[in-house]
């Protein structure tokens, strides 16, 4: 299917080791696949979304040790700007080979950046593992705020985890769910620019996973390039993740299929309605696709 | 592949290059109105003839000994920058030796190459802005575009005009230089390398992608084409939504031509890339420091919302692949 990008395979699977699992978004893909590069010397360290001053504001970090992408575990529906460190990485933390996990837009700022390097000096060569995950939209911190504490009632101090999936937004607090409302009501708070993009599974990542498609507990895992694929049978082999056939898997790949079309043609319209031909008063807005 | 006939019409539109002499006049020129009156003079008679002939045997011998046939010719022009564009091309380190070895000719370069005149040449990378008040630099400039088929605005300066653009005069040892204009305000520009310093890959790239576009196999030049679309269209060609200046950049335009049009994603590309570090990220967007930018375009050129080519990035794996091989000594 064209819009779930080229890939060499597709898996269910999760981290073998159940500390990966107790605080992962979903199958603990992304930390396992980083944790066990970086103990094997595939990557030097990795920019992750780590925990930020104010509660699910997330702050890109460096993460160069095991314990530092477990901090970053879980996933925060606010904005991370994780290329914002991809320069410095090969700086001052001296990095010579960076993994770097990040929403579908973020990875194409990543090849972006690896085949027109217009700022980023001595960058290209060492991005080592690029993580994508499933994204349909992302709100900035304020406006998550607002979800969280209007319209869930939930002071954000104290929730342990969110969670969209299933039409709905999930505020978890230590008791379990505590709230939860239809998305209808948070795609006002939506980012403006994800209105634009034309990509939900990461079709450019090394390795893309998500939680659609698969039972809880379980991750969609698409493996893409031959560094992707290198890495992630090793990963396997190591231990550090368990992969299973998709085949008979419900909902599987027809809901990923689903979601990836809908996300796409919608955002098609709106680029197409941007450009404002039914209204000839109108002038055009900014297209970024060439 | 409309694009790829235009590329095409570019750079072979002037016919064959010959042995360049300094009487040839300029074909089809698209700079009809700088030839003209004032500027005919200095450029083609005004050199001293006994220079003429001091330089003709510089030239001509290296093109005598050209080891490889089918190599690109390129020239370094320097206008009024730092060298630092140069010295991101030199920090290539034995890349530069590979391209110079297998792919390009270095036929004018004041500081790397013993050339006092402005060859004929394939690409000309132009390093820094034009001082209106230098008629040398005047004349060169002109003369660059009449010479090479594709020009290069290499760096901040050349394509925005960059830290030149706070000049007001009053320095030693040129008080009277205080008028300096990108390149693309006087000449037209083929391709933009922005950002202070470019950096060696971007170089690196644009060197290759150029040597593809005319010396390589039929999927080769289409692939370079489409690889220097989003820098021609940043040099003002083909049909830019942008409504402002070609040659005007700031890191106000994150807000007036991504935040403001609604496409900011938040993916803090800009931040990294600005190297004065005028960008933080505030709340997931770009705050910019505005007294502290220099104007070299960077920021913009790296979002992946002011141009995104799906074609080109989405063949990523193999473009770096295929770059890593030509690299290779
Ligand atoms: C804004 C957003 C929207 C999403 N939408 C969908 C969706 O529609 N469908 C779907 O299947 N999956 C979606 N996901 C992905 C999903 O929530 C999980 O992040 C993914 O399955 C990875 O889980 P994991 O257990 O493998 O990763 P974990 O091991 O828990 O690690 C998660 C990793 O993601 C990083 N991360 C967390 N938040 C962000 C962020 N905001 N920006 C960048 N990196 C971040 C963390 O640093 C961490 O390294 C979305 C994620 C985000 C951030
Ligand atoms: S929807 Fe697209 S633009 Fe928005 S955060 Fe997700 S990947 Fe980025
Ligand atoms: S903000 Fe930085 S990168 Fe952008 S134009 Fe200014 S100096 Fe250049
Ligand atoms: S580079 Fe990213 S964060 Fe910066 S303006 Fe562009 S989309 Fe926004």
């Amino acid at each position: 299917m064209e819009f779930l990008g080229k890939y060499k395979a597709v898996y269910k699977a999760k981290a073998g080791c159940e500390d990966i699992l107790s605080k992962a978004q979903d199958g603990g893909i992304v930390t396992a696949m980083f944790a066990y590069a970086l103990e094997a010397g595939i990557i030097d360290g990795a920019i992750v979304a780590g925990p930020g001053k104010e509660p699910y504001k997330p702050e890109p970090m460096i993460a160069t040790t095991v314990e530092e992408l477990f901090a970053a575990r879980g996933t925060k529906y606010s904005i991370s700007p994780n290329m914002s460190l991809i320069k410095e990485a090969t700086r001052s933390y001296g990095l010579d080979k960076v993994g770097i996990v990040g929403t579908p837009c973020q990875i194409q700022a990543v090849r972006k950046a690896q085949l027109y390097p217009i700022g980023l000096r001595d960058v290209p060569d060492k991005i080592a593992l690029v993580l994508g995950i499933f994204c349909m939209e992302n709100f900035p911190y304020q406006g998550l705020y607002q979800m969280v504490e209007d319209h869930c009632a939930t002071k954000i101090d104290n929730v342990t985890k969110m969670d969209i999936g299933k039409g709905k937004f999930s505020v978890y607090t230590e008791r379990g769910i505590n709230a939860q409302i239809p998305l209808k009501v948070t795609h006002k708070y939506e980012q403006p620019g994800c209105h634009v993009c034309l990509d939900y599974v990461a079709n450019l990542a090394d390795v893309s996973t998500g939680s659609v498609g698969t039972p809880d507990g379980w991750s969609t895992v698409f493996v893409r390039s031959a560094t992707g694929e290198a890495t992630f049978n090793k990963a396997v082999e190591a231990g550090w993740i368990v992969a299973e056939s998709m085949d008979g898997v419900k909902p599987g790949l027809e809901l990923v299929t689903k979601l990836a079309t809908e996300k796409i043609t919608k955002n098609q319209k709106y680029l197409e309605h941007r450009k404002h031909a039914e209204h000839a008063a109108l002038k055009p807005l900014r297209n970024p696709y060439i | 592949m409309g694009l790829f006939e235009k590329l095409k019409s570019l750079l072979f539109g002037k016919g064959d290059v010959s042995e360049g002499t300094q009487d040839e006049k300029p074909v089809a020129s698209k700079q009809e109105k700088l030839v003209s009156a004032k500027h005919e003079a200095p450029v083609t008679k005004a050199k001293p003839a006994d220079m003429m002939v001091e330089q003709k045997p510089i030239i001509q011998k290296p093109k005598e000994e050209k080891p490889v046939a089918d190599k690109i010719t390129v020239g370094h022009v320097h206008m009024s920058g730092c060298t630092g564009c140069l010295v991101s091309l030199a920090d290539n380190y034995e890349g530069l030796l590979t391209i110079l070895d297998k792919y390009a000719d270095l036929v004018y370069c004041l500081t790397l190459a013993d050339v006092r005149h402005i060859p004929e040449m394939d690409v000309a990378l132009v390093e820094g802005s034009v001082c209106l008040n230098d008629e040398c630099s005047m004349e060169e400039i002109l003369e660059t575009r009449e010479k090479a088929k594709i020009v290069v605005a290499l760096g901040g300066c050349a394509c925005y005009g960059n830290t030149t653009r706070f000049c007001r005069g009053g320095q030693q040892n040129q008080p009277q230089h205080e008028a300096f204009l990108p390149i693309g305000d006087l000449i037209k520009v083929d391709v933009y390398i922005p950002s202070c310093a470019p950096t060696p890959q971007q170089i690196r790239n644009v060197c290759l992608m150029a040597y593809l576009l005319l010396k390589g196999t039929e999927e080769q030049k289409a692939l370079a084409a489409a690889y220097l679309t989003p820098l021609m269209r940043l040099a003002g060609g083909g049909a830019d939504t942008c409504g402002c200046s070609h040659t005007c950049a700031c890191g106000c335009d994150l807000m007036t031509e991504i935040i403001n049009q609604g496409l900011c994603c938040g993916c803090g590309s800009c931040a990294a890339a600005c190297s004065v570090r005028a960008i933080t990220m505030q709340y997931g967007k770009p705050q910019i420091e505005r007294d502290l930018c220099i104007k070299c375009g960077g920021c913009s050129a790296q979002c992946p919302r002011s141009f995104f080519s799906f074609d080109v990035c989405g063949q990523y794996e193999s473009i770096t692949h295929l770059i890593g091989e030509v690299m290779k000594p």
